[in-house]
């Protein structure tokens, strides 16, 4: 790799934009640095299933003939990006990391999908997720686990492990994630990225497959709040395929970002998201974060939201009867893995070997779980009291509201644990979201933020900021506030300190 | 199936038991676009060409509401007189079939959209025509399947079929159900209510624009469910009788169950609660899918659409565009028109109503409508086997030839000439007139020589005339009828032979 090629992967997507819209560089040697980095590191990362390395070009090709042509370019134009394969995009294989959907080509693209190639980005593919969005490492992938490039024997996070590596080997400036209980923000907080849910209804679902629709939100993956903001306003925005989309203008998350003063801001710290259960080296570089917040002019006050305990419960409850039913369509009848067609199974038969065959392990728990809670006889006491605790949780963020203009905590509990170290333990894997889920339970928005390396073992610590229903602007506020403060300490991003793979 | 059913027969059945029944009508509306996308809804296109991600259920796909599908079942709700509900939800109901895309139906569970309703109907009794109240439990709304084709196999369906075959044309098309609560005390005229019920829903549905309601084509299904018992005694168990396409098979349904389930208890048996099949040719059900062990279909508000809560203005709104009641409107036209419950009958089962009232507002007589609409036209679409509103004739043709005969230019058999010609597409009213020649022969001259060579031909009958028996005419205007091939005024030919014998009447 030619040293400017190395010098155009560690760019940021503002950063590269500029050069592209000024002519410093082209969309294509842009494309072509970052498709090489993803030929020179991916066998060992392993955050792509699909790298469309033709069609990127050609886009990128394109773009650079627009620009040159004297047309209006988007402000991100030229710049590539990585997909999580759970949106689906028309005529390449979307899998959600199962096997059920090997071979399957959608004749379609998720609205997401078209507001990238609208704004004149540069897919460069799909990335590796724990199938069907469920889980925590992206270990249930049914292609292979994804390696952190922190060190590659740990978990890059998940379910959006693709979309975090990539963006921390350089193999993209900017991804797209989704986020069902915390799989964009658990995967950048142990991998030193920013990865925002937005508020439920601000991205359009359209094409996204779902895992739980009343929770599932599309957001952005960077490695900058800016990057972040940017691309946000890119895919948000009301969408008429989206019956739940939002019909009210997008919060103006790059100005906020541009902004970056928090004085007068409340701050609320969430007494039930810290303490036990949380690693020490987490908690001392988020209370490190906290005494930078205040010293920017913010005033912290601590809050209290008691239903959060039994979030994970009613979490556990609410996905896996939605998931069961989402789910129900993968069948072996109509696209994807079919099994045991061979003219005497019935067509019962058929389908239950597909979903044998098709389905891992820890989706085959989910859709039982779910099953199970919305049968005639147990609905009222699981699924129906899971809604209860969900209106309970809405409530406690509506009261820390009053009192504070956004919530903080860590992202997660740890720093990336080692591959293989809680895969047969469901129960510690489920316990990585305990603090990101209550947001997606009440349908608000929240923005995770490398705050630093852990002194127990080196590895990135992430901070939480949670926000109310569309005011994502705020997360832009404070996350820049904080970034440029911590910027500041170190002379540089944090994820300039990952090790050279 | 047993060739061999035992049944009670129906009148003996009614001396033991009393028959309860409820009734399920499904009614396909007839909106341009399915229920949650904007693919066409024509029926007998070929198969899978009206399609997208959204009804195919593709991963990723989401439904959106069509609105004109909640106008029409909130229209459809008020003129069943049933409470709109303020806030309701749609909901999944849950079972792989391949029939159904996302293998779960987008239904209406616990809230549906319409509830407590009614719908008075006519039987005609001994004692004279009698009005019984339906009461509806519940109108709401869900997307209907796909359609399977089974092939090979001996009982045309899927278990013993070598394949099938799915068409998901119909996959998403909007869908009203329309649930009765049980209607008791109806005794031997059950079957004859049942009829008449989905017959006057068929005519609230037609009436409201919202459907074609053609049970041939399934736009409009009945699911029959009935039970019997003993009178004072319990209610006994129910079956679901489906596959009843036609109004005369809901009344036959009705019947047969009865002679059916009668047998039953007098052997001492049980009813099995289960779903049957009706067979149109031989009147029977024969047994399907039991339902002692009821499905769970695991409901749950169905998270990809948003609640519908119609305010009250516009359900207000709705209301102001209800058509009248057919059933006040059926009373209305028999005065109108002048004529007897027969004949409004005979109008309503031709599907004529409608018909004869555009052609009287074109202008033709009300006598006449009726009379081309319900005898030579209803002939033909018999003959062709299609809907007398499919026949490829307007009321406009019909008003030009009604004044045509009223100038004497056409007499009643050149007008049924006409109309084969028009209905065989050999062009408009005129335009079969003048190609076939058929005018009436108004020549007097012409009629006279042909009069002249009718008497010389039948000195005998011409005689009977002249000595005062007018009634011989007859085989004189018969003549020359026929020597003009009937382009002549027959009333006219008998004015000038009486004339020419110097006769009067």
């Amino acid at each position: 790799m030619t040293s400017a090629a190395a010098d155009l992967i560690r760019q940021s997507a503002s950063v590269l934009a500029a050069a592209i819209s000024e002519g410093e560089v082209s969309s294509v040697e842009v494309t072509k640095a970052h498709l090489a980095r993803i030929a020179a590191v991916d066998e060992r990362v392993h955050a792509f299933l699909q790298v469309t390395s033709k069609a990127a070009l050609e886009s990128a090709q394109a773009i650079d003939e627009k620009r040159k042509s004297g047309a209006t370019l988007g402000v991100l134009a030229g710049v590539p990006i990585a997909v999580k394969d759970v949106l689906t995009m028309r005529g390449v294989p979307t899998t959600c990391g199962s096997k059920i959907l090997e071979g399957w080509r959608p004749p379609y693209d998720a609205t997401v999908v078209s507001r990238l190639r609208a704004a004149d980005l540069v897919i460069l593919g799909k990335t590796n997720m724990d199938e069907f969005a469920m889980g925590s490492s992206t270990e249930h992938s049914a292609y292979g686990p994804t390696h952190n490039p922190w060190d590659l024997e740990r978990i890059p996070g998940g379910s959006g492990g693709g979309s975090a590596a990539a963006l921390a080997a350089f193999e993209t400036p900017l991804s797209i994630g989704t986020d069902t209980g915390g799989s964009i923000r658990q995967p950048a907080a142990v991998t030193g990225t920013v990865g925002v849910k937005p508020t439920y209804g601000g991205v359009s679902r359209y094409g996204l497959v779902a895992l739980a629709s009343s929770l599932d939100q599309a957001g952005p993956c960077a490695r900058s709040v800016m990057d972040a903001a940017l691309l946000h306003s890119v895919i948000a925005g009301h969408d008429p395929r989206d019956s739940t989309s939002i019909n009210a203008p997008v919060p103006d998350v790059v100005a906020a970002a541009n902004r970056g003063d928090i004085r007068g801001l409340r701050i609320g710290l969430v007494k039930e998201l810290s303490g036990e259960g949380y690693q020490a080296g987490v908690l001392q570089r988020f209370n490190e974060s906290v005494e930078l917040l205040q010293g920017l002019g913010a005033e912290v006050v601590e809050v209290s939201c008691p239903h959060f305990d039994y979030a994970l419960g009613a979490y556990y409850l609410i996905l896996p009867s939605e998931a069961s039913s989402n789910l129900a369509r993968f069948d072996g009848m109509r696209y994807g893995l079919r099994v045991g067609d061979n003219g005497s199974n019935s067509v019962e038969q058929v389908m239950s070997l597909s979903r044998e065959a098709g389905f891992g392990a820890e989706v085959k728990r989910r859709i039982m779980l779910g099953t199970y809670a919305l049968s005639s006889g147990y609905y009222d006491a699981y699924y129906g009291q899971a809604q209860k605790v969900r209106t309970l949780i809405t409530r406690d963020f509506n009261a820390a509201f009053e009192k504070a203009d956004v919530l903080i905590s860590p992202t997660a509990p740890t720093t990336a644990f080692k591959i293989g170290e809680k895969v047969d333990d469901p129960l510690a894997m489920y316990l990585n979201d305990i603090a990101t889920i209550p947001v997606n339970l009440a349908g608000n928005c929240a923005m995770s933020l490398p705050v630093g390396l852990s002194p127990a073992d080196g590895l990135p610590v992430g901070l939480q900021i949670m926000a109310p229903p569309m005011a994502d602007d705020r997360l832009y506020l404070v996350g820049s506030a904080l970034e440029s403060a911590l910027t500041d300490r170190w002379g540089h991003l944090l994820i300039q300190e990952v090790p050279n793979l | 199936m047993s060739n061999t059913q035992l049944t009670v027969p129906f009148a003996e059945a009614m001396t033991r038991y009393e028959p309860i029944i409820g009734l399920e009508v499904h009614v396909e509306l007839g909106t341009n676009s399915k229920m949650f996308c904007s693919c066409a809804t024509t029926f007998g296109a070929s198969p899978n060409t009206q399609v997208c991600p959204v009804c195919l259920g593709l991963p990723g796909s989401m439904p959106v509401l069509n609105k004109v599908a909640v106008e029409s079942t909130i229209r459809i709700g008020l003129a069943l007189n049933c409470e709109i509900a303020t806030w309701c939800r749609f909901a999944r109901k849950n079972y792989f079939y391949p029939d159904m895309p996302k293998d779960y139906q987008v239904s209406q569970y616990d809230e549906p959209l319409c509830t407590n309703g009614w719908l008075d109907v006519t039987v005609a009794t001994d004692d004279g025509p009698q009005v019984v109240r339906v009461e509806i439990e519940r109108v709401h709304m869900e997307e209907d399947t796909g359609k399977l084709t089974h092939a090979g196999g001996a009982t045309g369906r899927i278990h013993g079929a070598d394949y099938s075959l799915v068409d998901y044309n119909r996959a998403g098309i909007p869908l009203i159900e329309i649930v009765t609560k049980t209607v008791i005390g109806t005794g031997p005229l059950a079957p004859a209510v049942a009829r008449a019920y989905v017959t006057e829903l068929r005519d609230v549905m037609r009436a409201l624009g919202v459907s074609d309601v053609r049970m041939e084509e399934g736009s409009l299904r009945c699911d029959v469910n009935l039970s019997l018992n003993r009178p004072g005694a319990g209610w006994g168990t129910r079956s679901e009788t489906k596959n009843v396409n036609s109004l005369r098979s809901v009344e036959r349904a009705v019947h047969s169950e009865i002679e059916r389930q009668a047998a039953v208890l007098d052997g001492g048996g049980r009813v099995i609660q289960e779903t049957r099949h009706f067979h149109e040719d031989t009147g029977r059900s024969t047994s399907g899918r039991s339902k002692e062990q009821a499905e769970d279909y695991r409901y749950f508000p169905e998270p990809d659409l948003v609640p519908i809560a119609p305010t009250r203005t516009w359900v207000e709104e709705l209301r102001a565009t209800l058509p009248e009641v057919p059933s006040v409107k059926r009373a209305r036209l028999q005065s109108t028109w002048g004529i007897n419950e027969f004949e409004l009958a005979t109008l309503v089962n031709a599907g004529a109503v409608e018909l004869v009232e555009s052609s009287i507002a074109a202008g033709v007589d009300a006598a006449a409508a009726r009379k081309w609409w319900t005898g030579e036209l209803l002939r033909v679409a018999n003959e062709r086997g299609v809907e007398l509103a499919d026949l490829p004739v307007t009321v406009s043709q019909i008003a030009r030839v009604e004044s045509l005969i009223a100038d004497g230019r056409l007499n009643d058999q050149l007008a049924r000439q006409v109309f084969e010609g028009v209905l065989a597409g050999e062009g408009d009213v005129d335009v079969v007139i003048a190609q076939r020649g058929l005018a009436v022969v108004s020549d007097d001259g012409a009629l006279l020589s042909a009069i002249d060579e009718a008497l010389a031909a039948q000195p005998d009958v011409a005689e009977k005339i002249k000595s005062g028996k007018i009634q011989a005419a007859g085989a004189i205007v018969g003549a020359v009828m026929k020597t003009t091939k009937g382009q002549a005024d027959a009333a006219k030919v008998r004015a000038l032979l009486l004339d020419r014998l110097g006769v009067s009447e």
